[in-house]
């Protein structure tokens, strides 16, 4: 499988703070691969330097063998990856339909039966198709950002925390969407819940203090719990 | 009851030119974050430009026309030169716009000259209906249905279409509008020449309602479209029309009956809204 993104020793300043002080980790085409570490590591901010929110100070991050680093977000989010926010970024005001009007770039008919397909994968967000962004619950707010992110046929999906806050029967929801848009494109994912993580994840980075600690197959954490213990507190 | 509606239609079209001042101003401020205090210096080219046009022409249309270009115009080189530099830095905002405010004054009276200058009502416009005891002056009834009229065409702008759902979005959260692939800054420009268009308009519309215009009428205006974008709510398209008639009628009625009071009314307005509505009478934050 060939490399979708790499980022590569980056480092990123947000106002006086030192944040990202050498994250590094690659995305292959197709896989999930998620961002692990204890709250304030780094991962969100991570994600933000990826899609150009928080630019990086130093070190590269390359997508489809070309250097983001410095794009504008809007840029980067042309040219093929989506964001999912930790808090989904919802506009309140707008309906769902108006939602994902804001997000479609084209409106032809391949976005249209990507819309019909995003609709399918998340039936809820069609029954609350008029209802405003504001007025939806935490778990359909969700999927009508990952809907968001994916309906432009995005080649990288940045998500970021989808199980916060989220009732274990609606995680459960999330986590089959998730499964199910990795037939299609690539994730990178961050995630709290390591058994959500373990059950979607091909590939782990640890993060801890803004550094990468430990890259490698998820499979292989899921074993090593002396790896859980130390950094992510389980085990 | 005739002083009442006499009262009521002078107060509705001085709410529609403010209307039209603090519609851009609240646009600029929600969407981009950016504190103008040069809008009413567009207010006031437009002012001065119509009348120009209008003296060279002898139509009302085209005084119109040129008035809106005008502010386009200008509009257009304020964001590039003036705005794009202080983004996200509200004290550097106030002093730049402030200063480019006075610039714009100064520069009316280098090219139009520094006395007051007379504009004239357009012949179809002027005079007035007798119904009855209650007398309809035609021109402020004109302004009032132009306010109705632009109210119309931008809600529509707005609630349907892709850049009306875009700049909505944008007033609630830029970073995720970016997120999405939309080039936030173009869609700043846009909406701040759209703004200055708007302002040029109500400056248009001003002249001939007020009679003279004068280089510093801006700045007058400006305070009172500040008023309206408070009372109602950053950002808030519906809430700049209820505020901006709410404070025409408020200064019409004081200003017959309370005349010691009509300029306190619109602060004494914006201070019990302050008080127990902070946000504004609408908000448009998700």
């Amino acid at each position: 499988m060939s490399i979708l993104l790499k980022v590569d020793n980056i480092h990123t300043h947000i106002g006086q703070y030192h944040i990202l002080q050498g994250v590094s980790f690659e995305a292959k085409e197709g896989e999930v691969s998620v961002l692990l570490g204890r709250n304030g590591a780094g991962k969100t901010t991570t994600l933000k330097t990826i899609m150009g929110l928080t630019p990086a100070t130093s070190g590269t991050v390359t997508f489809l063998n070309e250097g983001i680093t410095k794009n504008a977000t809007h840029h980067i989010a042309s040219n093929g990856i989506g964001y999912v926010p930790e808090d989904q970024g919802i506009f309140g005001a707008l309906t769902v339909e108006e939602n994902l009007k804001v997000a479609m770039r084209k409106e032809n008919d391949a976005a249209r039966e990507r819309q019909e397909y995003v609709l399918k994968l998340f039936p809820d967000l069609k029954k609350y198709w008029k209802k405003e962004g504001g007025h939806l619950s935490g778990g359909q707010k969700q999927m009508l950002s990952m809907a968001r992110a994916f309906i432009n046929d995005s080649k990288l999906l940045l998500i970021d925390e989808p199980s916060k806050g989220l009732a274990p029967v609606v995680i459960e929801k999330v986590m089959e969407a998730i499964i199910e848009m990795k037939k299609q494109t690539t994730i990178i994912l961050v995630e709290q819940n390591f058994i959500m993580a373990s059950r979607i994840g091909d590939t782990y980075t640890l993060i801890d203090d803004g550094e990468t600690v430990q890259s490698g197959q998820m499979s292989e954490l899921i074993q090593n719990e002396e790896l859980k213990r130390q950094y992510l507190g389980i085990g | 009851m005739e002083l009442i509606i006499n009262l009521l239609i002078n107060g509705l079209a001085t709410g529609m030119l403010i209307f039209l001042l603090a519609a851009g101003l609240t646009l600029i401020f929600g969407l981009m974050d950016v504190l103008n205090f040069a809008h009413g210096g567009l207010f006031a080219w437009g002012a001065f430009s119509g009348v120009w046009f209008y003296g060279l022409t002898n139509s009302f249309t085209v005084a119109i026309i040129g008035a809106i270009l005008t502010g386009i115009v200008l509009g257009f080189i304020t964001e590039k030169l003036i705005i794009t530099p202080v983004y996200g830095n509200h004290i550097q905002q106030i002093l730049i716009t402030l200063g480019f405010m006075i610039v714009l004054s100064e520069m009316l009276k280098v090219v139009f000259g520094p006395n007051q200058i007379a504009a004239k009502t357009p012949p179809l416009l002027s005079g007035s209906w007798e119904i009855g005891d209650v007398i309809i002056i035609k021109y402020r009834l004109f302004i009032i249905l132009v306010g109705i009229l632009v109210f119309g065409i931008f809600q529509f702008i707005l609630k349907r279409t892709k850049i009306g759902l875009i700049v909505r979005a944008g007033v609630m959260n830029k970073e995720m509008v970016q997120a999405l692939g939309i080039n936030i800054k173009q869609v700043f420009l846009y909406v701040f020449m759209v703004g200055a268009a708007l302002a040029a308009l109500g400056g248009v519309l001003m002249a001939p309602y007020s009679g003279v215009i004068y280089a510093e009428m801006g700045m007058e205006f400006a305070i009172l479209a500040f008023i309206v974008v408070v009372i109602g709510g950053m950002g808030s398209f519906p809430g700049s029309l209820l505020a901006a008639i709410l404070v025409g009628l408020a200064g019409s009625f004081m200003a017959y009956y309370v005349p010691a009071l009509s300029l306190a009314v619109n602060m004494m307005l914006m201070a019990i809204v302050l008080i127990f509505r902070p946000q504004g009478l609408f908000t448009a934050k998700g």
